[in-house]
């Protein structure tokens, strides 16, 4: 790089369970264009300065979800953050609040997969239908009804936001309520009394407060903070009315 | 997360919660302003307006009780749930005391309510 370049400091929160009792901040003083993102500042660290840096990234495009951390406090897919909005001051990266580090900006997301399985995310027909019968149909109006809640790339910011799920990691979360109700939504699907256990259940709904900064930070705007919101009216129908239902509704 | 999951019974508090915030939004404005603004100041009201007997035909009316039952009970379920929950908020895992008296004070002044409005007669 050209001496003609900008300097920026990067803090970076540094851990390697290895050696580390605790996470500690490391400063860099990277120097950069106009058309790094955060991301690419982290390269430089790893290329430049410490080749032990983790962190995880694919798309470099907002797309694979995978480079989310906290900067500056606020958590954000480094690949579409630039440094120089942040400069001349010191940007800090750290970790994904909330989830637990596994190294550096790494963090544990086995908890959210198994969520993300809880859910049974997939579509469960009403009646099956064999070959001949032809494929399920959807007008524009049952689609419109849950594509918004098809666009989460899984990047888990909605999760670092979440005062609630800081509070108590066994609550299902932002990104899961979204991807359940995408199903529960979809007029090919007929599975939703079985996913309200898990929504009625003491990990459901219920503890969210509704802060919706959940909601702010997605950078896909699927909006989790009105799927969860949808899903406390829907409970509490179903805790109410349950015994007037054919089936008794969820146990 | 476990497999058994117990059902949640937040719904009865989110829904006291829910339609006491629904009403304090609409009405306790308009009731400060009256009961503490306007009528004390006898301002843009007329002189008398809460007077005892107005007051007491007004409680012995079988709107104006539910209209007040509603106001005080679920106004205070609300309060309460908010309480609770910010507790929670900052990091003051009370548990069970908590939650007690918390819904436990909303209780009461529930049943406090109902028998005093009872008792006005109709
Ligand atoms: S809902 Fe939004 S913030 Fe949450 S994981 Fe999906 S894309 Fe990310
Ligand atoms: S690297 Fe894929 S979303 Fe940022």
């Amino acid at each position: 790089m050209s001496e003609n370049h900008k300097i920026i400091e990067i803090e970076v929160l540094r851990y390697n369970p290895e050696s580390d009792e605790e996470p500690h901040l490391e400063v860099y003083k990277v120097p950069f264009t106009d058309d790094m993102s955060v991301l690419q500042g982290a390269q430089y660290i790893k290329d430049n300065f410490d080749g032990s840096l983790t962190f995880r990234w694919s798309c470099r495009m907002a797309i694979c979800g995978s480079c989310g951390m906290m900067i500056n406090g606020i958590p954000k897919l480094s690949c579409e953050t630039f440094l120089r909005d942040y400069y001349p001051n010191r940007i800090r990266i750290e970790a994904l609040a909330h989830f637990p580090i596994e190294k550096d900006l790494v963090v544990d997301l086995s908890g959210f997969i198994e969520k993300l399985e809880a859910i049974q995310p997939y579509i469960i027909p009403k009646e099956p239908k064999t070959l001949a019968e032809g494929e399920y149909l959807q007008t524009p109006k049952e689609f419109n009804a849950y594509i918004q809640f098809t666009s989460c790339i899984n990047c888990t910011l909605c999760y670092a936001a979440c005062p609630q799920f800081g509070l108590n990691p066994d609550f299902i979360g932002p990104a899961a309520m979204a991807l359940l109700h995408r199903y529960n939504m979809d007029s090919r699907d007929g599975a939703s009394a079985s996913r309200m256990e898990l929504v009625a259940s003491e990990e459901g709904v219920y503890n969210c407060s509704a802060v919706g900064y959940c909601s702010e930070v997605c950078p896909k705007h699927v909006d989790p903070a009105s799927a969860v919101n949808i899903n406390k009216a829907n409970a509490a129908k179903d805790y109410f009315l349950r015994f007037l239902s054919p089936k008794g509704g969820s146990k | 997360m476990s497999k058994y999951r117990t059902r949640s019974n937040a719904p009865i508090f989110w829904g006291l919660f829910g339609a006491g915030g629904m009403l304090s939004a609409l009405f306790v404005p308009m009731m400060i302003f009256i009961t503490g603004i306007a009528v004390p100041l006898g301002f843009l009201l007329p002189a008398g307006t809460m007077s005892y007997p107005k007051m007491l035909a007004f409680a012995q009316n079988f709107i104006g009780k539910g209209f007040i039952f509603a106001i005080i009970s679920l106004s205070l379920w609300f309060c309460v749930h908010r309480v609770y929950h910010s507790l929670h908020e900052f990091g003051i895992h009370a548990g069970m005391g908590a939650k007690l008296l918390c819904y436990g004070i909303a209780m009461l002044v529930t049943v406090v309510c109902a028998v005093g409005l009872l008792g006005l007669g109709f």
